[in-house]
């Protein structure tokens, strides 16, 4: 809506000008994003980087290559978005069938998407035994510190302090224990190539972000 | 080229794999099915296959669905507490209707039981172990010969109805050692296009593998779908081996190696005059009712049913006689097997 508004001012403007309209393109939908309206929360990184994932796919040229894992969590339906070949896999056993659709594959690129529910939690055994295979697999770790589609649990991630529908006086380090660092965890496994921790709450570390993203496919991309 | 091969049963059921094209193996260890982990490794190295041990059943059956969904032949073992563990995945694995092959070499439970040979995985294995409306095709073999060749024909069949196929042995069957004949010409596997697995979208519209419809009506349209296919299934894939039906008023029913022992018990039987028949299910889903029907229809006017378990099969027999005939239950538990002398007098006090 802003948009169009943008161009009729812009219109009006040039035309008191007398000046002719040059349009050019700066924006638009990645090619591997599809035409469809998210059914995520307003505000919910989720999209945010479902979009970037795409970016990057496009800037490498890999959309006919590519072969995404969606988790169980919000992101279950990612293959709604991402127009390229997915497959879905049970809660946190996204980088078992990952590992396999690579190794059977070694050509195709292969990454997963998950949240902290499914990587932290029901997933640790997976993600820490894949990594430690050293499994030449992208992983795109979500982590909002709930449990978001069963409707705001407490996670593995969750904060000390922090109020969800489980924890409801605040996750207390007695009874559930600290919040799993997951990224430290991994950071000691001579299998893992690359790994960064970015957040998408501003324009800069969006940038950011997708800068990562970019490496952690691009290490897979080249080997 | 024939070779004869003195092999465990484990063995034979790799070596059917093998046979089959089968180029991707993931399990865990767990006895009585040992022998066939160890051997999938040094084979799959043999022929440039993809061997991976697992660090749990649960991602050794989710390996399987990944395989299975970029399109190739792929197949897990393992045995009664390591398929209890795999049974969400199974369930995945029919939702999403992708070809594998599964192999369970039962032992005793429930729990950890013990590692003796049993059959009490049956409803397992043949009513759904996991969640939803779902089928999974079982093969129950009964020596080691048959394993190899059953396992061959599983990787066909999973691949012509996208349906993961269950092998049912037990402990016995997988680690006593047989004569096993391979005539290499026999066993040529049907490889068919899978245009529905992923690959990468190069030249075509994206592929989805999933079991998860969200849409108003898509699940319980693909609910009729897959029942459709059962359907079918039902209608083509019933096995089953039947001895001396036309004269028995006594018909023993027995699957895997306890089918053996009725066998032998059956002749035992004849010698000494008693007029006794077998039905041995191979196919225990689909269920050869009908054939046990028919017999019901016959002569027979006893049926005794033989497992090692407390009496689950017999139910399946007592659903397909619905009442004609009386449904005798002999069965050993926790291990026990069941005799050829247990099974005659069983069948003497049925006279
Ligand atoms: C085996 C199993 N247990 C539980 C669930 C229910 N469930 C669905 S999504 C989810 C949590 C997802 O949380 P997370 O991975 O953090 O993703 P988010 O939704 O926050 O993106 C759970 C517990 C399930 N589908 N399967
Ligand atoms: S519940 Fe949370 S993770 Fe799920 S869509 Fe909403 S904001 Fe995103």
């Amino acid at each position: 809506m802003k948009k169009k508004n943008r161009k009729k001012i812009n219109r009006s403007a040039s035309k008191r000008a007398g000046k002719k309209v040059e349009e050019k393109l700066v924006f638009s939908r990645p090619q591997s994003l599809r035409d469809v309206d998210m059914h995520y929360c307003a505000g919910c990184g989720h999209s945010i980087v479902h979009r970037l994932v795409c970016e990057v796919i496009d800037e490498f040229k890999i959309r006919d290559r590519v072969i995404g894992i969606a988790p169980v969590g919000c992101a279950v339906i990612a293959y709604d978005y991402w127009d390229f070949d997915v497959s879905e896999a049970a809660h946190g056993r996204t980088p078992a069938v990952a590992t396999a659709i690579k190794r059977v594959r070694p050509d195709n690129i292969v990454f997963t998407y998950q949240g902290d529910g499914d990587l932290a939690a029901i997933g640790t055994a997976e993600i820490i035994h894949a990594a430690n295979r050293g499994e030449n697999i992208t992983v795109i770790f979500v982590n909002n510190g709930v449990y978001g589609m069963t409707g705001g649990q407490m996670a593995p991630t969750t904060l000390a302090g922090q109020k969800t529908s489980t924890s409801i006086a605040g996750r207390s380090l007695r009874n559930d224990g600290y919040p799993l660092k997951m990224l430290e965890m991994l950071a000691v496994l001579p299998g893992v190539r690359y790994l960064e921790r970015v957040s998408v709450h501003s324009a800069q570390e969006i940038f950011r972000a997708k800068r990562a993203i970019s490496k952690a496919l691009g290490v897979v991309k080249s080997y | 080229m024939s070779k004869k091969l003195l092999m465990c049963g484990n063995e034979a059921c790799g070596e059917g794999a093998v046979l089959a094209g089968c180029k991707f193996y993931a399990g865990y260890p767990i006895t009585p099915q040992n022998e066939l982990i160890a051997y999938m490794g040094k084979r799959m190295g043999e022929i440039n296959g993809i061997f991976i041990q697992a660090e749990s059943e649960l991602a050794a059956i989710n390996m399987v669905f990944g395989a299975a969904a970029a399109g190739e032949r792929a197949m897990t073992s393992s045995s009664s507490p390591g398929v209890s563990l795999k049974q969400e995945g199974i369930s995945y694995i029919a939702g999403a209707e992708l070809p594998c092959v599964i192999v369970n070499m039962q032992r005793g439970g429930p729990g950890l039981g013990n590692i003796a040979p049993a059959q009490s995985d049956y409803f397992q294995s043949v009513k759904g172990g996991g969640h939803g409306d779902y089928k999974v095709i079982v093969f129950a073999p009964s020596s080691a010969q048959e394993l190899l060749d059953y396992t061959f024909m599983a990787f066909d069949v999973a691949d012509k109805y996208r349906n993961p196929v269950l092998i049912l042995g037990d402990g016995l069957l997988g680690q006593m050692m047989e004569p096993v004949t391979i005539i290499k010409e026999n066993y040529k596997p049907h490889l068919v296009e899978k245009p529905w697995a992923l690959t990468g979208c190069k030249g075509r519209k994206p592929n989805i593998v999933r079991s998860f419809f969200l849409g108003e009506g898509a699940l319980e349209e693909h609910n009729k779908r897959l029942q459709e296919k059962y359907r079918t299934i039902t209608n083509a894939e019933v096995r089953a081996q039947t001895f001396n039906l036309k004269d028995s008023e006594i018909v023993i029913v027995a699957y895997g190696s306890v089918a053996r022992t009725a066998k032998a018990a059956m002749e035992s039987a004849r010698a000494k005059g008693i007029k006794v028949g077998l039905i041995r299910p191979i196919s225990l889903w689909p269920f050869p009712s009908k054939i046990i029907k028919d017999a019901s229809f016959g002569r027979c006017k006893k049926f005794l049913v033989i497992e090692m378990s407390s009496g689950q099969m017999v139910e399946d027999v007592m659903l397909a006689v619905n009442g004609k005939s009386e449904v005798d239950f002999y069965g050993r538990m926790g291990g026990g097997i069941p005799t050829e002398e247990e099974v005659l007098a069983r069948i003497e006090a049925l006279v």
